[in-house]
């Protein structure tokens, strides 16, 4: 089956599916209802467990019996040893964490690998608001006003890379998506979020 | 009323550890004979894969819910279990023992010492959190359980629930640790030492030796009172009293009483009275301060045994047992590589909320035993 074509599952939870080996272990930082580890754990027989901030979204992790922890994903990342997981999921959190560098270094630390997804600030509709209307942009992937905005860093996918770069981080695959499906045509233009397969 | 009630239910008592057997205690003393008051409610399957135990707080018992004959008010955590409730009777054979020490029926020093004919009083042995639970075990074994599906409570409950996660690895799939600690802190002995100090200095008190005498009510209600604070909050006091006056206009300017909560303090202090043995809670009391699971090892240590799985509850306004001592408890799971999910309530009620009537508990414990009950019986949540 190719990814999208599942009615069921969004199709960034479904790309992820394609990159997570089966019966591997899986964190997911900032799980919110646990959606994803739940077909992790159905379809991928993986063993899950979700750090969630959000007190209602945590009741929605153990409604699916998922197994959680209510924490903010730096503190959470904490105590794991080394290594401890096969995959750690970075899925639209990291543009909403005050510091995505520790963050992910922190996921590469407990992780054999890291999944990150992101939205792309850079998208070709956000573009054309800040040029043409002097605005900053608000589109269907990204809705917020600038004064209620959960997303505290603005960054695209080349921004992404580079940041790999700067890192020493290695990335392994790049999937990029548009509305419906894979987007591989300039997608720092055209691609609405990247999906990255880190190593260190 | 279209949901199905508990209805009456009664105390049952098991008598085990007969002399030379008795319970050795962690101090070395010897313990028996004992009687353990307990109550169950739904079924023990065929499998015996579906059997919960629940450990009671400092002035708990064995009566958690339904009704005793001829009472009007049902167990103390009734909101929590029954038909169609989260501990549900339908599902799950549940099993409340009162702790030995206590004097609601198991042995404790108002218990008459088979020794001399007199009740025990401060000839009764020092007991720790560990011998309850080791009381519990005999209990358990002579119910015919291998392994239990799990074990919880809140508070001292949920001390119980951790060492038996620690003393019985085998016996225990699960564990929900309820607004509590590793180990009592400095804090927590300080208002037990108040409490203890108002009952021994109660002439009354005599040494412990005043059954069938006057008994050490004023003591026993202070300590009380002094209790009932730290399981409230600032906030819940606050709503509940304010600076509310007791059937006053104005302030009196002398020393009556002037105030709802000081009223609502004497009313909680004078019921215990009638409820608790002085001696009860100063050997109960003094069980939690001795509580220290670490005992100079580290926690990560002491876990490292551990194959239950675990959910941690705690209540954002619970400043005797704070959030932060349930996280310390997570961190060493999470060493340990434990299955453990854990939350933090949001919930204005202090320490007392996890006896109150809480949505937001109540859905995450229903949840986790379906999940703990399907993984028993090996099979996928539906």
């Amino acid at each position: 089956m190719t990814p999208g074509n599942n009615p069921n599952i969004r199709l960034d939870y479904s790309i992820i599916l394609q990159l997570v080996a089966a019966q591997s272990r899986v964190l997911d930082l900032g799980c919110g209802d646990g959606e994803l580890l739940y077909h992790l754990i159905h379809k991928k027989q993986c063993q899950g467990t979700g750090i969630e901030i959000d007190e209602k979204a945590v009741y929605s992790c153990i409604e699916r019996g998922v197994t959680v922890l209510h924490s903010d994903i730096i503190s959470g990342l904490k105590d794991f040893s080394d290594k401890r997981f096969d995959y750690v999921i970075l899925n639209e959190s990291l543009q909403q964490v005050l510091n995505p560098q520790t963050a992910i270094l922190a996921a590469l630390r407990v992780g054999k690998n890291v999944i990150v997804g992101i939205p792309n600030f850079c998208h070709i509709t956000a573009r054309f608001q800040i040029f043409f209307r002097g605005r900053v942009p608000v589109t269907r992937e990204l809705p917020y006003e600038w004064y209620n905005t959960p997303n505290l860093r603005f960054f695209s996918l080349k921004d992404f890379r580079s940041f790999c770069r700067n890192n020493g981080i290695t990335i392994i695959k790049e999937r990029d998506l548009g509305r419906l499906k894979e987007e591989p045509f300039l997608p720092n233009l055209f691609a609405y979020s990247g999906i990255f397969l880190l190593r260190q | 009323m279209d949901t199905k009630q508990l209805g009456i239910v009664a105390t049952q008592y098991y008598r085990c550890a007969e002399p030379p057997d008795e319970l050795v205690l962690k101090s070395g003393e010897r313990l028996g004979p004992i009687t353990i008051a307990y109550e169950t409610y739904g079924t023990l399957n065929p499998e015996k894969s579906n059997a919960i135990l629940i450990c009671h707080a400092l002035t708990g018992n064995a009566h958690a819910a339904g009704f005793h004959k001829d009472d009007t008010k049902p167990g103390w955590w009734d909101t929590m279990i029954g038909p169609g409730k989260p501990f549900d009777t339908e599902k799950y054979f549940i099993i409340c023992p009162n702790v030995i020490g206590s004097c609601k029926g198991s042995t404790g020093p108002s218990s008459i010492n088979p020794k001399t004919g007199k009740p025990y009083s401060l000839n009764f042995p020092v007991i720790t959190i560990q011998d309850m639970v080791n009381a519990q075990k005999l209990l358990i074994d002579h119910l015919g359980i291998p392994k239990l599906l799990c074990v919880t409570g809140g508070s001292m409950g949920g001390m119980q629930s951790l060492t038996w996660a620690v003393l019985y690895p085998d016996m225990v799939h699960s564990v929900i640790a309820i607004a509590t600690n590793y180990r009592h802190n400095a804090l927590q002995i300080a208002f037990h030492e108040v409490g203890r100090q108002a009952i021994m200095s109660d002439p009354d008190w005599q040494n412990g030796d005043y059954y069938g005498k006057s008994i050490p009510s004023r003591g026993l209600a202070l300590s009380r009172m002094i209790g009932h604070i730290t399981y409230m909050s600032e906030k819940s006091m606050e709503e509940k009293f304010g600076r509310k006056l007791f059937s006053k206009e104005r302030v009196g300017y002398d020393f009556s009483l002037d105030f709802e909560v000081s009223n609502y303090l004497r009313y909680r202090g004078d019921s215990f009275v009638q409820r608790f043995d002085a001696n009860s809670y100063l050997y109960i009391t003094k069980a939690l301060d001795y509580f220290d699971l670490t005992e100079e090892k580290n926690l990560d240590t002491v876990f490292k045994d551990i194959r239950s799985k675990f959910l941690v509850i705690s209540f954002t306004s619970d400043w005797l047992y704070p959030p932060h001592q349930s996280l310390k408890i997570v961190r060493a799971l999470k060493i340990n590589d434990v299955d453990v999910s854990y939350i933090e309530i949001n919930s204005a009620y202090g320490h007392d909320a996890f006896l109150l009537e809480n949505a937001g508990q109540a859905h995450v414990i229903e949840h986790f035993l379906a999940r703990m009950l399907c993984e028993r019986k090996n099979t996928v949540v539906p």
